[in-house]
């Protein structure tokens, strides 16, 4: 497997300290035996508990949040950590866009709450052909604006192809309409933030690159189903579809996939890390039937898969919920080339019928972890150590889902330390 | 339910079989074009409703199918309960009532949702006071309603305090007693149940149907 290192240091030190941890990564992702169970720090709003500051804080003090997220990867040692900065310290950019599609400290949800998704038909069944048709003029004139108040205006620009000769020349007016004008002066004021926002956490990748840490992924992507039924046709719209608009949810999701596996490969290969974390909304037992799994949600994201893959990237889908029914069917990927990291699906399981396929990662639970002692965490680890780990799974210790946003720190203590008591 | 005609038969294989395109058209014609008794046709969706159910619980049918289901019979219902005002004494007995919201701080509302409906075609009155509930409207609610069984949805890990906030005012308001707690949502577990003090749990909808129903005493 060719897979370059995410970021390299200059200090030689950290360089190995960096190469070794990243090691265990390649070995776990090529099925090779590393020297000890790698875990990963993963967490978001959990670092306001860490830090004793307010989700709002977090959102909106970048310097706070990278100093934060800086102590918290020097205290608990991880092999590699999520690049914390850019999953928490959202809120100006927010702001900046006018984003409609989430909820955040000060924006719907209290000062100490998690932001939110607001789930809603973004796109109705009637626009299917618009966007199979042409997604990028149907983001342009529907979707964008209709998601953030940035791109209100957007509406009225000209519909570009047919634009030709003269045709062409003409067309261009539409950039002189001042809705059109206060919408790219709005979308270019929000795009200096996010470039701000961008800067920070590419500063704070840089000094954990320093200190020989690695970021576990570079970039987020989506499947295709959960793309088009999260982000568009929302919860009610995409259940229905199955039935009412079959046909042009598969045309949707063969067009998604497409543009998707783009959008990731050119994201993924200019954030310098090879590994796409995909959480993975929909493909959970309860859901949907095995029969509708395999027509409608896994062969778009096989697809992408096997583009990543051949784009040189490691595609890191987050299984949502428990997707024990799914696991034969999931199996049907190139050896070696993923990591499946299982939220609720019971870890000796999927190493039964993934290990010679699959590196795993995972899967401390959520109440374990927020309700739980440390002593149970120690034992929840040990069990995973001896019934994966040591059973030849090449596992990646992390929680189902992160770190639980309510942890006591002593439970995260506990896992790291349990990790090394049980696995090296 | 008393024999049923070919056409009300076929209504009620085209509801359960999810044939919306068919079934649809055919409940507006016996509603509006032929008179049907507008009670005996949302009977027919009950039935249908039933076989549903099964089928869910039998694990033939997922989410996809209860959602459809509960978007079929709002449309029917739409245009048959106007048409049963005026027949007092004529809504089919209760088995018991309901209360059921997701907790302060959490916005999640599609698995409670899906409960409801079950809970509702299940026989059940339910009352759903929806999202990011306050501990106080809980207690407020409680005391209106006067259910026998309280549901509190959840979905994001911050909902587990909100649920033990939540049924720890209902014991200090001495509502507690007589009620008995459900809980449910994705990240849900005993473990969680144990925290918040609740009576049960699920993570599905099938699972507070059986709930309420061995709650109630009505047969399962």
């Amino acid at each position: 497997m060719s897979v370059a290192p995410p970021t390299s240091t200059t200090d030689a030190s950290a360089q190995v300290a960096y190469d070794t941890r990243w090691k265990r990564f390649l070995d776990c992702i090529a099925l090779r035996q590393p020297d000890r169970m790698p875990v990963a720090l993963y967490a978001t709003f959990w670092l306001a508990k860490y830090g004793a500051i307010s989700c709002k804080q977090l959102m909106y003090d970048y310097e706070k949040t990278r100093e934060l997220s800086e102590r918290v990867v020097v205290e608990f040692d991880p092999d590699a950590y999520s690049p914390m900065l850019f999953a928490s310290a959202a809120g100006p950019s927010l702001d900046a866009i006018g984003y409609k599609q989430l909820q955040w400290p000060g924006h719907g949800v209290g000062d100490n709450q998690p932001y939110q998704y607001l789930d809603s038909e973004y796109m109705k069944a009637e626009e299917y052909d618009d966007f199979i048709f042409d997604p990028t003029g149907f983001y342009l004139h529907t979707y964008l604006p209709r998601v953030a108040s940035a791109f209100e205006g957007f509406e009225a620009l000209p519909l570009f192809p047919g634009m030709h000769y003269f045709r062409l020349v003409a067309g261009i007016r539409s950039f002189a309409n001042p809705r059109v004008r206060r919408a790219l002066e709005h979308v270019t004021r929000a795009a200096e933030e996010v470039q701000r926002f961008s800067e920070h956490h590419v500063t704070f990748t840089k000094r954990m690159a320093a200190l020989g840490y690695p970021p576990t992924n570079g970039i987020t992507s989506v499947s295709p189903y959960d793309f088009i039924a999260d982000y568009f046709r929302g919860a009610r719209g995409i259940m229905t579809d199955l039935f009412r608009h079959k046909d042009k949810l598969l045309a949707a999701l063969d067009k998604a996939q497409v543009f998707l596996v783009r959008w990731t490969v050119k994201s993924a290969k200019s954030s310098g890390n090879p590994v796409v974390l995909i959480p993975i909304h929909w493909a959970a037992d309860s859901f949907m039937s095995d029969a509708q799994f395999r027509t409608f949600w896994w062969p778009s994201f096989r697809k992408m898969l096997i583009g990543l893959v051949e784009a040189g990237l490691v595609p890191m889908p987050l299984w949502e919920a428990d997707c024990t029914k799914r696991l034969e069917i999931i199996r049907d990927i190139p050896r070696a080339s993923c990591i499946y990291w299982f939220e609720r699906t019971d870890m000796v399981k999927a190493n039964e019928v993934l290990g010679d396929v699959v590196a795993l990662r995972g899967n401390l639970g959520a109440s374990l972890m927020t309700t739980g002692k440390p002593e149970d965490v120690d034992a929840a680890v040990k069990r995973l150590a001896q019934d994966v780990y040591h059973k030849g799974g090449k596992l990646i210790l992390d929680c189902a889902f992160g770190i639980p946003d309510e942890t006591p720190v002593e439970n995260v203590r506990a896992m790291f330390a349990a990790a090394r008591k049980y696995a090296g | 339910m008393s024999d049923l005609t070919d056409r009300e038969k076929q209504l009620v294989e085209w509801l359960a079989d999810m044939r919306e395109e068919d079934a649809l058209p055919l409940a507006t014609a016996m509603l509006a074009e032929e008179n049907a008794d507008p009670l005996r046709v949302l009977e027919l969706c009950r039935n249908a409703m039933d076989i549903v159910g099964k089928r869910f619980e039998a694990g033939e049918y997922f989410l996809p199918e209860l959602v459809l289901a509960g978007e079929m019979l709002e449309k029917i219902g739409a245009i048959a309960k106007p048409l049963i005002q005026n027949k007092p004494g004529t809504a089919p007995r209760k088995l018991g009532k309901v209360l059921i919201g997701t907790v302060h701080g959490d916005l999640h509302d599609i698995g409670k949702n899906i409960v409801t409906f079950m809970l509702d075609i299940n026989g059940f009155e339910v009352r759903d006071i929806g999202i990011d509930v306050p501990v106080q409207k809980f207690i407020d609610e409680v005391n209106a309603f006067q259910p026998a069984v309280l549901g509190l949805s959840g979905f994001l890990t911050l909902a587990f305090d909100s649920m033990k906030e939540t049924i720890e005012a209902l014991e200090a308001a001495g509502v507690r007693k007589n009620l008995k707690i459900m809980i449910g949502g994705g990240q849900i577990d005993d473990a969680v149940r144990s925290y918040t003090g609740a009576d049960a749990f699920g993570t599905n909808a099938i699972t507070a149907v059986s709930l309420c129903k061995n709650w109630l005493g009505a047969t399962a």
